[in-house]
């Protein structure tokens, strides 16, 4: 277990340094990097000016410009928005709890869902009964997020909160085709075949035999949501119109803010890291000790 | 092959023959403007009407669904070959080059898809040419999506490289190069295949994202994702119902591209969004 933490620390490190590395080199070689407007300034004396240009060599030194972005980072300080003319760690303060509340709610949803749906089918196992939630999965995964959104968008005035809703659907039919495999796939192992020849209920066999041996694995889609609820937020923010880090970032892409742009970037993929980090430790202290042995 | 995939694989032999035959089916061009004819209702000359610049919609969405069918199984293609020649390379040697693959699989997959693919686009000039949007559009896709099916060929690759007929060929002496060529690409070439089809819809889908966020295709070529851009306006598409058919065309596509890759191995396993 120590080992696995370690290793999880290990890895989200390497995704600081690693990300904050090729986010850096993005944000130097992005078009405007070098680009002072000052010097266009024409009350600005020659002595000046060559002082504006002084002060921005400092960022022309590759090494030290990595050193100074990355540890800018590691304190907090996430750099400066040219577009929005703010720090981006107060964008960022300001817009991460609205996501946060739209990721939550809408994981929380599009897990229950696709985990009630996969319950069912495999509990009611006559032919033809994952007809429906499977035509939906196929469905919904055949839609890109935006037009998910736009449906919800449309349907607004009904349901309310169409973020919250898109997002949902966005991670449902995931959910659901690899819970349905993983509670097909060990309601046919052999013990399930004893309990329901010693004539346990259906619902005993489904709960106790079936759903919690599986659990563990169905822990792992914890970081597999938040990863592709983070990805959807973009266009589904952008949609809705709902002003939060993914809106922020398409906002950024569009006035071609790369710093703002690239620290979201990293930013997102260390939340990701996270998640998936505590699901793994997660589903290795959920393990019975003798299989982790057997592993 | 079951009956239903029979029927997706005739749906979308139906529609790539409409979009090569798009010439034939409607005489407009997607770029022509009939200004006599702003936002027109289907009629005999545009049977799904027009757009607010007297566009031709038919021929707007059969260029489009060329644009998308062509060009996404081309990224398809380029990110296949990239993960085969990362994955396989670390599948085959092994040791250290294998873990720093494995580790740098890791970092790539754990950045959100659509973040990175707005990140590397917006460091791309946006006032670019059509032709030259459709091409940057749909390389990136094909050079950002090599992660995921890398990881699949580096495990199929391992499997191989350790499996009893290749131990065997090796301990009968088998130069390493015939080892390669003549024993593990021929058996890797499922996983290539799968990756590549598995590839299509993501990329679909990706490209459709982009361009409802304006990150895509640039006017006036027609892409679905800039199609589906008219969808934005409601009271609109309450009106012309008809202009739903870009996203009836790109569900039914994407979920026929589904039915035949069958359910285990659908781009659902993949993050698309």
């Amino acid at each position: 277990m120590v080992a696995l933490v370690l290793r999880q620390i290990r890895r989200i490190l390497l995704t600081v340094v690693v990300g904050g590395l090729l986010g850096a080199t993005l944000v130097r070689l992005g078009p405007g990097f070098g680009v002072d407007e000052r010097e266009l300034d024409t009350r600005l004396s020659a002595d000046s000016i060559q002082a504006i240009r002084a002060q921005r060599a400092k960022d022309n030194n590759i090494g030290l410009f990595y050193v100074r972005y990355l540890a800018g980072f590691v304190h907090g300080d996430f750099g400066f928005s040219r577009s929005l003319n703010r720090p981006v760690a107060e964008l960022l303060k300001e817009r991460l709890p609205l996501t946060l509340e739209s990721l939550g709610l809408g994981v929380i949803g599009g897990v229950s869902v696709g985990l009630a749906l996969a319950l069912l089918t495999v509990w009611w196992r006559a032919a033809g009964a994952d007809f429906v939630p499977s035509l939906l999965s196929g469905l919904c995964l055949a839609m890109p997020a935006a037009v998910i959104a736009l449906l919800f968008l449309w349907m607004g005035p009904w349901i309310g909160a169409a973020t919250r809703w898109a997002i949902a659907v966005v991670v449902f039919p995931h959910v659901y085709r690899y819970a349905k495999n993983q509670l097909i796939a060990t309601s046919q192992a052999p013990h399930v075949l004893a309990a329901q020849a010693k004539g346990l209920s259906p619902a005993r066999v489904l709960w106790a035999h079936v759903f919690t041996p599986a659990a563990p694995q169905l822990a792992a889609l914890a970081g597999i949501s938040v990863s592709l609820a983070f990805g959807a937020s973009i266009p589904i923010e952008v949609i809705c119109g709902s002003p939060g880090v993914g809106q922020l970032a398409w906002r950024a892409a569009m006035d071609r803010d790369l710093p703002l742009l690239v620290t979201i970037t990293v930013f997102v993929a260390l939340m990701t890291l996270v998640v998936n980090s505590l699901a793994d430790i997660a589903l290795a202290a959920w393990k019975p000790a003798e299989e982790q042995a057997a592993a | 092959m079951s009956f239903q995939q029979k029927i997706a694989l005739a749906v979308l032999a139906v529609i790539a023959a409409a979009a090569l035959g798009a010439g034939w089916i409607t005489p407009h061009s997607y770029a022509e403007q009939s200004r006599e004819f702003i936002s027109a209702p289907p009629s005999k000359d545009f049977w799904l009407g027009t757009d607010d610049l007297g566009r031709d919609r038919l021929a707007r969405l059969l260029y489009g669904t060329r644009v998308s069918l062509l060009l996404a199984p081309a990224a398809a293609l380029l990110s296949t070959v990239i993960a085969a020649l990362i994955g396989g390379a670390a599948g085959y040697l092994g040791g250290r080059a294998e873990r720093m693959v494995t580790t740098g699989i890791d970092l790539f997959l754990s950045l959100p898809w659509l973040f990175l693919l707005l990140a590397v686009r917006a460091l791309l000039p946006l006032n670019t040419s059509p032709v030259m949007s459709v091409t940057i559009t749909f390389l990136l896709l094909g050079c950002l999506g090599w992660a995921a099916p890398a990881r699949i060929i580096r495990a199929g690759t391992m499997t191989l490289v350790n499996s009893d007929f290749l131990v065997q060929a090796r301990a009968g002496g088998v130069s390493r190069g015939r080892l390669f060529w003549r024993h593990l690409l021929p058996n890797l070439r499922p996983i290539f295949l799968a990756q590549f089809w598995i590839s299509i819809p993501l990329f679909i889908l990706s490209e459709a994202n982009l361009g409802l966020l304006g990150l895509g295709v640039s006017e006036p070529l027609p892409s679905w994702g800039a199609l589906l851009r008219d969808l934005e306006n409601y009271s609109a598409v309450l009106q012309n119902p008809w202009m739903l058919a870009p996203a009836v065309l790109l569900v039914a596509v994407v979920g026929c591209v589904q039915l035949l890759l069958g359910t285990e191995q659908s781009a659902g396993d993949r993050a698309v969004c």
